[in-house]
């Protein structure tokens, strides 16, 4: 690549739904800040009326950055992620939309690499995976591994979803595809993330992958029990018949 | 087309190959009649061997966990000069 830097007309949006991310929001907001010093962007903060105070942090960043480019669009309770990132599309003011989560998971640096990627192929959707060379996690013992991976191989034999991270929730859509594909989503937590892609594979949209890497920061909490396994499977079928 | 279509599509045509077989006696039908029982099994076989390939090339990146805990500080140490309290959660 020249030096020039290539002309970016482009706004991004970033939805990230938050609940009690106190701390989280303030540094993610600051490493978003670092890493797209020449973009044109807002980040959309959907807030479910956390106890913890996220709110007045985000208030307090407002006067930092600029309350234009931070807007809060704030719910009274939690009312699950689906409806968060439809309630932040409301509000976007770009023309594409990045999702990400609240908690340092996903890290801002790999912000330049999707635009650049969407730029370069003109994608519809950019979405990170974890799953490549140069993509990788951090903090997931060898149980954890191994049912990723099944889930993993089960689902790209069912539904040959064209990506090889299909729960992945770092992802940059074309805004007009986004709100194509969210209507129809109804799944809940990650099977939610998988719909969306799966949809976006059938209605022929453009996805290109970006590595990314994912440190776990819910250390425990993010157990994945019978019923958990047991809702994953209900949501591969589901997608299996309906997509 | 629906994915399933497809999906069916695939095991209709599969199985029509495999009356086709029996019908042909190409080969002895004593295996003919097996066949379907080695392509579920090698189907299972090749599922486990994806997953045990996966598991042992799983990417890993122990040294993000330390850039990342550099960036909180960082963020830190800036965000408290501006007045946002960072303080522990």
């Amino acid at each position: 690549m020249g030096n020039e830097q290539k002309e970016n007309s482009n706004k991004y949006s970033i939805i990230i739904p938050t609940y009690n991310e106190r701390l989280n929001i303030a540094l993610l907001v600051y490493l978003i800040f670092k890493h797209l010093p020449n973009v044109n962007f807002e980040i959309i903060v959907v807030d479910d009326g956390s106890p913890d105070g996220t709110q007045d942090i985000v208030k307090q960043l407002q006067s930092v950055y600029g309350e234009d480019r931070i807007p809060l669009r704030a719910r009274p309770t939690k009312l699950g992620l689906g409806t968060a990132y439809i309630h932040g599309l409301k509000h976007a003011s770009g023309n594409f939309v990045v999702i990400m989560d609240a908690d340092l998971s996903h890290h801002p640096k790999y912000l330049p690499n999707f635009i650049k990627k969407q730029m370069e192929t003109g994608a519809d959707i950019v979405t990170g995976t974890r799953y490549v060379k140069g993509g990788g996690v951090h903090g997931w013992n060898l149980m954890r591994k191994l049912t990723s991976r099944g889930a993993n191989v089960l689902a790209q034999t069912l539904l040959w979803p064209g990506v090889s991270d299909l729960t992945g929730s770092f992802r940059l859509y074309r805004k007009s595809v986004l709100e194509d594909v969210i209507g129809s989503c109804v799944s809940k937590g990650y099977v939610f993330q998988m719909e969306m892609i799966v949809r976006t594979t059938r209605k022929g949209y453009n996805i290109a992958e970006v590595p990314i890497t994912f440190v776990d920061r819910v250390y425990g909490s993010s157990k994945l029990g019978g019923s958990e396994i047991v809702e994953y499977l209900k949501g591969l079928i589901y997608l299996l018949l309906t997509t | 087309m629906k994915h399933i279509l497809k999906i069916l599509a695939l095991l209709v045509a599969i199985s029509a190959f495999w009356i086709g077989l029996l019908q042909a006696s190409v080969i002895p039908e004593s295996y003919t009649w097996l066949l379907p029982l080695y392509f579920i099994v090698s189907l299972g076989c090749y599922g486990v061997l994806m997953v045990g390939v996966g598991l042992m090339q799983f990417p890993t990146c122990p040294q993000e966990a330390l850039l990342l805990h550099q960036d909180i500080l960082e963020a830190r140490d800036f965000l408290k000069n501006k007045g946002v309290d960072v303080g522990s959660n």
